[in-house]
């Protein structure tokens, strides 16, 4: 009887028909998969035998000092880059060096950028509406009409990045950190599988850093999470795991801890802070 | 639906009210009251009207591109005028052979020229439907031609300007010539009749300042329903960044050409019912000049409302009527002192003026602003 229910309840969608809209094959775990990636720029090697794993749903810091290859990394990733050697793979069945930037952020790749840009003259929702995944061409946006469903989404992230509030606010009167946060909820609003954030608390105050921290973390599970940043303080509050970049390849990995405590580490990059 | 849409919106209903009410209220008065009453609106009067509102559509049309996608056209004169050239040959072919010279089929300036036959890109032109549909088509193929190259070499900003200013000035040169053979230097004009109404009697001129009112609310409808769409607020982003907009998966080239077409089209329309109720279509509306007054229309009345711009040509083109008559030479001087008070005072223009106080009521209302400014 209640199988009956279950089929007979038009409103219900089933696993095995999402997945088809979401094609990425984490069956083996990792998400992420970069294997022997080399990149040299006019000699200067940027990316040396870099070898980077991320699991489906992990939330990864990546540090590293200056010119330790964080930026080239993402880069690689979303195909702004194409590197010398090596293989990069997202899930297990696509091949992310054989694509165009386009395709990768349709697959589920969202990056956010240091700088945050946002649409100041339209109001927070709006931002959302237009980053919403839809149909983009000019007509079927002319007559796009704004459906419940769609509604509910972008109040669902609304309340993520806790922007709730400022719903009908224009994003032009946002503060610093709070432009940030409609960022990473206008990537949201494009159900990625992997969010790659770059420096996402720069000119934060602490508290709105507290908030950064809460939402990433919230994040993680949903989606991928993989941050960079500078600010160690941020960086032990959110990790779990942190990989350690330097001059284009992993130092170390492990807990904060393990890493901070790591002598070759400390040598090259927490020596100089601490 | 999309061009519904705005019918729900209080502003609209507003503006449709207050534009229909004016018809209303002008076409009695002109009809009902005895000609020596103080009251009475001349028929002189109706048609000078029916100018101002061909006017204040083209600010419509310009203040779609200009305010919601960025885009400063300074050549949509030429868009208003290709509009009106389309109607101009329609009204030449319906003189007949009561022209001077008498010729069943060539207008007069063509028997003045020896011409023998009617070039081919005069034919059709004698059949209303052809005519109107060209009036769409000759500023909606001009612009999708000019828009496609531009924008594709995403030409924006200041270049861009200067690109449609070159466009104005260029078919102005060409229309000068009479080879072109659309009457040279004096264009097209002893029109007698349209759709078989004389031209000359005060119900025909009455007819064409509601059928330019009519048509003013149709293309304040359209561009409201574009600016409410989906699709206003992408061409909103466009304008503040257009990179960003890429980004998020939008052609940003498509937009603008969609939108730049229907404002150029919207031009057209207002061209073509100016130039029946002036009685001459002639290069000068070609002119860079007259261009870059439209700007100062929209300027002048408020960026980005579409309303305002409609305020900004009555208002400044009822002080032209005024000025040109009392102080001539004095016109543009006012005209300049006028546009420097406004940027300098009132960047919003005259409509950011009556709605100043509303907004301010409207933002510290809503806990949103207070937090924000908290």
């Amino acid at each position: 009887m209640s199988i009956f229910q279950e089929l007979s309840d038009r409103e219900h969608v089933f696993e095995f028909l999402t997945q088809v809209q979401s094609p990425v094959d984490v069956r083996h775990g990792p998400i992420l998969y970069l294997d022997d990636v080399n990149v040299s720029f006019d000699g200067f090697k940027a990316i040396n035998n870099l070898n980077l794993t991320i699991d489906d749903g992990e939330l990864r810091c990546i540090i590293g000092p200056n010119g330790a290859g964080k930026t080239t990394m993402m880069d690689i990733i979303t195909g702004k880059t194409r590197p010398d050697s090596g293989s990069v793979w997202f899930g297990s069945r696509h091949n992310l060096l054989t694509m165009n930037e386009p395709d990768i952020a349709s697959l589920g790749i969202g990056r956010k950028f240091q700088k945050p840009t946002v649409f100041e003259a339209l109001t927070v929702f709006e931002n959302l509406e237009l980053a919403m995944a839809a149909d983009k061409r000019v007509f079927p946006t002319l007559t796009a009409i704004m459906k419940p469903e769609f509604r509910d989404r972008i109040d669902e992230v609304l309340e993520m990045i806790g922007l709730k509030e400022l719903r009908d606010a224009l994003a032009g009167i946002l503060s610093h950190g709070q432009k940030q946060w409609l960022e990473i909820g206008m990537l949201l609003m494009q159900k990625p599988r992997l969010l790659l954030v770059d420096e996402p608390v720069a000119g934060m105050t602490e508290q709105e850093m507290e908030r950064t921290a809460e939402l990433l973390t919230s994040l993680a599970g949903k989606q991928s999470v993989v941050v960079v940043e500078h600010d160690m303080g941020f960086v032990r509050s959110i990790a779990r795991k942190v990989t350690v970049l330097h001059q284009g390849s992993v130092l170390a990995e492990g807990s904060m801890d393990q890493v901070s405590n790591d002598p070759e580490v400390i040598k090259v990059y927490l020596g100089e802070e601490a | 639906m999309w061009l519904t849409r705005p019918l729900q919106e209080r502003s609209t209903q507003i503006f449709l009210g207050v534009l229909f009410a004016a018809l209303v209220v002008v076409s009695a008065l002109h009809v009902f009251m005895p000609q020596d009453s103080a009251l009475y609106v001349s028929s002189y009067t109706v048609t000078l009207l029916g100018k101002y509102l061909c006017y204040a559509l083209l600010a419509v049309a310009v203040d779609l591109v200009w305010g919601y996608l960025g885009i400063l056209s300074l050549g949509h004169g030429a868009f208003f005028a290709l509009g009106g050239y389309a109607m101009g040959m329609y009204l030449m072919r319906q003189i007949g052979d009561r022209g001077v010279y008498g010729d069943p089929i060539l207008p007069d300036f063509m028997v003045f020229l020896n011409w023998q036959e009617l070039p081919w890109y005069w034919l059709g032109f004698d059949m209303a439907w052809f005519a109107f549909v060209m009036v769409l088509l000759a500023p909606g193929i001009l612009a999708l031609v000019f828009g496609f190259l531009a924008f594709r070499s995403r030409v924006t900003g200041v270049y861009l300007s200067i690109i449609t200013q070159a466009l104005t000035f260029a078919l102005m040169l060409a229309f000068f010539r009479n080879e072109m053979g659309f009457g040279g230097n004096n264009g097209l004009t002893d029109f007698k009749d349209i759709l078989g109404f004389d031209l000359r009697t005060d119900a025909t001129r009455l007819g064409l300042f509601i059928a330019t009112g009519i048509a003013l609310a149709i293309g304040y409808v359209v561009c409201r329903g574009i600016v409410t769409s989906k699709l206003g607020r992408v061409s909103v982003a466009c304008r503040d960044a257009e990179a960003r907009t890429r980004f998020l998966g939008y052609r940003v080239e498509r937009v603008q050409l969609f939108v730049f077409v229907v404002s150029a089209m919207l031009a057209g329309v207002a061209g073509a019912l100016y130039v029946p109720q002036v009685g001459i279509i002639n290069p000068s509306e070609f002119s860079p000049l007259f261009s870059i007054e439209i700007v100062v229309w929209v300027a002048l009345g408020g960026r980005a409302t579409l309303y305002g711009a409609v305020i900004g040509a009555l208002l400044v083109n009822y002080a032209k009527t005024v000025f040109t008559g009392v102080m001539p030479d004095a016109w543009l001087f006012a005209l300049g002192g006028l546009f420097v008070l406004v940027t300098v005072f009132l960047p919003k223009g005259i409509a950011g003026l009556l709605f100043r106080k509303k907004k301010a009521d409207d933002t510290s209302h809503t806990p949103a602003a207070q937090e924000a400014t908290a």
